[in-house]
Order: structure tokens, then C-alpha cells, then sequence
């Protein structure tokens, strides 16, 4: 197991977020977390790399406990991209090199740059590696967060919302060249969705929230009408289409 | 040559762009030095500079070498404190604004060295002439002003501690510190005698020809540590530069990061208002100039802002001296009279 998660809680205040989360995580998995806004879905994320600190339960990394991870070493094992993140002066290179942080002491080493260098090429960034990032459109600068994250080479993967301000195009580029990455580098994905069919069509393994519980988890199997009625409040159809599911909303 | 080799020999030429920006800055620098020596009320030829540099019995070796390159390098290293004060404010803070003056640092200094001034008698005016306002004890009233700035950032910084407050949240209570401050120097010189008023005003107006031997190494021994720690977490402000959480994603610990910085900047920022007063601008401008022309790369960011500091502070000093000369003003009021028309300029011609 890469990721286990063991009766986590997590409460802002009095508020509570998360409760008796349970689930584990193997290498290579591409799991697609879904539920409604507010269910708990972000929170969830930030306290599996401990940006949030959970009081209750557990969470190990590789048979590791993250509350006796030092920052940097939870860095080297997560590469977390989240929901936003700020443009600014520096190039697409230097962006990305950025995710070389948890390995930088005084300076970038000649492998910081390699590796930068064979991410960008492989994310098809070459192009791009001296434009300043406040110039890219949508899609090419979340390639560029996603290329940040996997230069950090790390063993789990956490995207919120990768696919939210793209269009149909880039929304299918980036969720086969996650999958692609993940699959070849033997990294488990943990992705918060909002279309349920992209993730149907690139997800192995669902979970499912509703305020602040695991609802349900598992294969595509777990995805049935019932399931949408439930935790979204909306019914729907579920046909197949070429192998793949499909969610169709019923009209009112 | 593979595709592969250009992507990355493109990138080192960018760098190396960079460095050659460092040079060119450098380079001003230098010249500006040279410049500086030779202007003042006694009229030395260039000889005679160099023999006196040279050649301490030479005529005039005393007025280079006890006026002038104290002047001077006081300039030059306030300047760098200045420059990367603002280059990590504007950064840890994520505020464009943030810089001593907007954190109370300034107005604190002030308002200690009026209290040393007007209730601990420190100082007093004794002659009509500008330099020779102030102050029977030097001594307290830099360590009144560097406790009263020290006081307000703690405060500060404190609230931001215990609290864990937004970086927003810390400039508004650096605001609020500053008009707290404000209303404290303005009331002990209500009740004031006019003597003691113009002293504290006199204070207020920064001037590195108060700068003596001593004074340039302390901030000299500050400086190097500080920019030391500051390189040294070059790729910890690059990544605040792209969002808190991303930063927090590539372990960064930011709320230790932006104590420390604020904690370090703050300190020589005090160190260099007791000694010389209050200066403005420098340490909001020269930032902000150089991240439109070599971007946020803290790597490059941190020294240049430092270099452009001290050329900026260096030029308005030599323009203090040589533009009503033999009158000398005090460089306060240079650099906020160039500085904000500059700051116009580039604003209006960068856009955003």
C-alpha cells in the first residue's frame, strides 16, 4: 500500500470536515474522489500531505506516519497541485524547476535541471520553457503545475481539480497525460473530480464523499444511479458508450 | 546537437542574461563612487582623490576618508539593507506595498527617538545650522529609535504568531502600528519646547552624512548575515511567489519562512533608521524595479534589489550635496522627490 488512511477527523473550529475516513491507496491506482461542493474533498487532500494537520486517525505514506514526517520529506513522497495557483515573472523552466524544492539546498544541481528538462519534454513543454508563465492559457499552465508536481518525483500524486478551468480538449489532454505519467512511473494519482464521466473515463478506483464520510468506494461497479441520487440529489441515467460509463442527468 | 541540449543551453543563456544585468548594475555603481567622491564643498581635483585615497598624509586624505567614504558607504550599504528589506517584505507579505515604512518600522524609530529627545533630554538645538541640529546624547536617541521600531513589528509580529493571522491581517496591523506611532510622536511634541521640536523633526529627516566609522560597520556585520539567510532561501520565496498552498505542497514551512524574514528585515531595518533616519522609498522602488526587468527569481531578485538599492540611495545623496550646494540636503527628501515620479514612470509604462 502506498497511501492508507485510517479513521482520519478533521474539524475547523467546531466545525466538523472530515469524519472516520477510511481507505488505502495502491501504486499505479488512479483514484477520482468525487462528491458534492462542501462534502470535504479539498480538505481531505490537504491533510493526506499534513498542510492541514488532522487531529484524529492516521495517515501512512509507504508504511510511514506523516505527523512524524519532516515538511520536506512529505514534499519528496507527494506532489500536490491545488485547486489555484498564482501566476507570476519567472518562465515556464523555472516554474517547473521550482518542484525540485524539496532536493534543493543552496542551489539546483545539474540533475535538478535534467529532470526538468526530460518533464517539460515528456508534458510537450519544450516549446514553452522560456515563456513566462503569466503568458500561457489555461491549459498549458496546468500542465505546467502538473509538471511541477512530477518533477518533485514523487510516489502519490494529488490534484484538486485539475481539469475545472479547461476546455474539452485540454480536459482530455491532461487526464491521459496524468494517467499516462502515473501508469509509466508506477505513481498512484488521487484526483478531486467534478465530471463524473471524465472521471469514469480515466479513473480505475472511486471514492465517493458525503459530508465529510466516505459514502461509498471502489471499482466503476460503485457508480450507479442510485449512488447519484444520493450523494449529488440528482437523477440520473447511466448508459454505456464505447466500454464507458456514462452519467445522463434525466430531464426535469 | 539534440533537442533536448537546446531547451536546456536556452535556458543557461537566460540566466546568464541575468548576471550580466547584475554586472551592468555593478558597474554604475562604481562609477557613481568615484563621482561622489569628488563632489563637495572642498573642490578636489581627481589627483588629488587619488593621492588622498592613497596616501593618508596627502591634503586631502582626512576630508575622503573621514567625511566622504564614510558618507558613502553608509549610503551604499543602507541601500542594499534597504533594497532587500523590501525585496522580502513584498514577498513573505505577498503585498507590492510592504515595505519599513508601511510596518511601522520608521514610525516607530521616530517615535523613540522623539521620546529620547523630549522626555529624556537627549537633545536639543545648538546652532541655526541644519547639521548641527541635535543631539547632546547620539548614543540614546539610536537606541531609543531602534527599540521603538523593534517594539512595533514585534507587536506585530507577535499578533501574527499567536494568532496565526493572514499576511493581509499583518500589514493592516503594521498601518495601524505606524498611526499609533504617529499619534505618540505627535503628542509628545505637543507638549514639547520648540527647541526639542525641531530636534525630533530634524531626526525624522534621514541623512547618511550622520553615519561615522563605527556606525557603517555595525550595519556592515548585520548586512552579510542577513543577506546570507535571504540567499540562502531563495527557492523558499520562490515558491511563496506561486501560492501559499503550492509552496506548502513543495514543503516549504511558510509561516516559519515569513516570521523569519519579517523577524531579519525588520531587525536591520531598525538598525539603519536609528543610525540615519528616516529614508522612504528606497526600499519600496528599487524591488519592484528590478522584478519588472529580471522577473521573481529570488536568486537574482534578492542581490540586484540590493545593488539598485545602494545605487539609488547613492545617487539621491551625491544630488543631496551637489543640487543647492554648498548647501547639503538630507537624502529623506531626495529619494521620495525622485522616487515617486520614477515610480509613476513605471507604472504608467509597464501597465498592471
Amino acid at each position: 500500500m502506498v497511501l492508507s488512511v485510517d479513521k482520519v477527523e478533521f474539524s475547523y473550529g467546531k466545525a466538523n470536515i472530515l469524519k472516520d475516513i477510511n481507505f488505502k491507496v495502491k501504486k499505479g491506482d488512479f483514484v477520482s474522489i468525487l462528491g458534492v461542493n462542501g462534502s470535504g474533498k479539498s480538505t481531505l487532500m490537504k491533510c493526506i500531505n499534513r498542510i492541514l494537520k488532522f487531529k484524529e486517525g492516521m495517515i501512512f505514506v509507504e508504511e510511514r506516519d506523516v505527523r512524524e514526517m519532516k515538511e520536506i520529506e512529505i514534499a519528496r513522497k507527494m506532489g500536490y497541485v491545488p485547486q489555484r495557483s498564482e501566476t507570476g515573472f519567472i518562465t515556464v523552466f523555472d516554474a517547473v524547476l521550482l518542484g525540485r524544492k524539496p532536493y534543493i539546498k543552496w542551489d539546483v544541481s545539474s540533475k535538478d535541471i535534467e529532470l526538468t528538462e526530460e518533464i517539460l519534454k515528456v508534458m510537450n513543454l519544450e516549446e514553452y520553457a522560456l515563456r513566462y508563465i503569466n503568458e500561457l492559457s489555461g491549459g498549458e499552465m496546468q500542465k505546467v503545475v502538473i509538471a511541477r508536481a512530477l518533477v518533485q518525483q514523487p510516489r502519490i500524486l494529488l490534484l484538486d481539480e485539475p481539469t475545472s478551468d479547461l476546455d474539452l480538449k485540454n480536459q482530455l489532454e491532461v487526464m491521459k497525460l496524468i494517467k499516462e505519467v502515473s501508469c509509466a512511473q508506477n505513481i498512484a494519482s488521487i484526483v478531486v473530480m467534478h465530471d463524473i464521466n471524465l472521471a469514469l473515463r480515466y479513473s480505475d478506483k472511486f471514492i465517493v464523499l458525503k459530508d465529510g464520510q466516505v459514502f461509498t468506494s471502489g471499482g466503476r461497479e460503485v457508480i450507479t444511479p442510485e449512488l447519484i441520487k444520493e450523494a449529488y440529489g440528482v437523477d440520473v441515467h447511466i448508459k454505456t458508450f464505447e466500454g464507458v460509463p456514462l452519467v445522463i442527468p434525466k430531464s426535469q | 546537437m539534440s533537442f533536448k541540449d537546446e531547451t536546456v543551453t536556452g535556458y543557461k543563456s537566460y540566466m546568464r542574461n541575468k548576471l550580466y544585468i547584475g554586472a551592468v548594475l555593478v558597474l554604475a555603481l562604481t562609477v557613481t563612487i568615484i563621482f561622489s567622491i569628488k563632489v563637495g564643498a572642498a573642490n578636489l581635483s581627481v589627483y588629488e582623490i587619488l593621492n588622498g585615497l592613497v596616501n593618508s598624509q596627502a591634503a586631502g586624505a582626512s576630508i575622503i576618508w573621514n567625511i566622504r567614504i564614510p558618507r558613502i558607504l553608509a549610503a551604499i550599504i543602507a541601500g542594499c539593507c534597504m533594497g532587500i528589506e523590501g525585496c522580502i517584505m513584498q514577498n513573505v507579505l505577498r503585498n507590492p506595498l510592504a515595505s519599513p515604512y508601511t510596518m511601522g518600522i520608521s514610525q516607530g524609530a521616530a517615535f523613540g527617538a522623539a521620546f529620547a529627545i523630549i522626555v529624556l533630554g537627549a537633545g536639543a538645538l545648538n546652532s541655526t545650522q541644519a547639521d548641527a541640529v541635535i543631539v547632546n546624547n547620539p548614543y540614546l536617541t539610536v537606541f531609543a529609535a531602534f527599540l521603538g521600531a523593534m517594539i512595533g513589528v514585534s507587536i506585530v509580529l507577535l499578533i501574527a504568531r499567536v494568532r496565526s493571522v493572514t499576511p493581509e491581517a499583518m500589514i493592516l496591523a503594521g498601518v495601524a502600528m505606524s498611526a499609533m506611532f504617529t499619534a505618540g510622536t505627535m503628542f509628545l511634541q505637543y507638549f514639547a519646547s520648540d527647541t526639542q521640536v525641531a530636534a525630533t523633526v530634524f531626526w525624522t529627516f534621514g541623512d547618511v552624512g550622520r553615519a561615522v566609522w563605527s556606525d557603517v560597520w555595525i550595519m556592515f556585520i548585520l548586512l552579510i548575515p542577513a543577506l546570507a539567510y535571504f540567499m540562502y532561501h531563495a527557492w523558499d520565496y520562490n515558491s511563496l511567489e506561486i501560492g501559499e498552498e503550492t509552496a506548502k505542497g513543495l514543503g516549504v514551512n511558510t509561516d516559519r519562512i515569513r516570521l523569519h524574514g519579517m523577524l531579519i528585515s525588520s531587525f536591520t531595518s531598525a538598525v539603519t533608521v536609528a543610525f540615519l533616519g528616516v529614508i522612504g522609498f528606497v526600499g519600496l522602488i528599487a524591488p519592484h524595479i528590478m522584478r519588472r526587468i529580471i522577473g521573481t527569481d529570488h536568486r537574482f531578485l534578492i542581490p540586484t534589489s540590493a545593488i539598485l538599492g545602494a545605487l539609488i540611495l547613492l545617487v539621491s545623496d551625491t544630488v543631496a550635496r551637489a543640487i543647492l550646494a554648498p548647501i547639503v540636503l538630507p537624502v529623506g527628501i531626495i529619494t521620495s522627490f525622485l522616487g515617486a515620479p520614477l515610480f509613476f514612470y513605471i507604472i504608467m509604462k509597464m501597465g498592471r
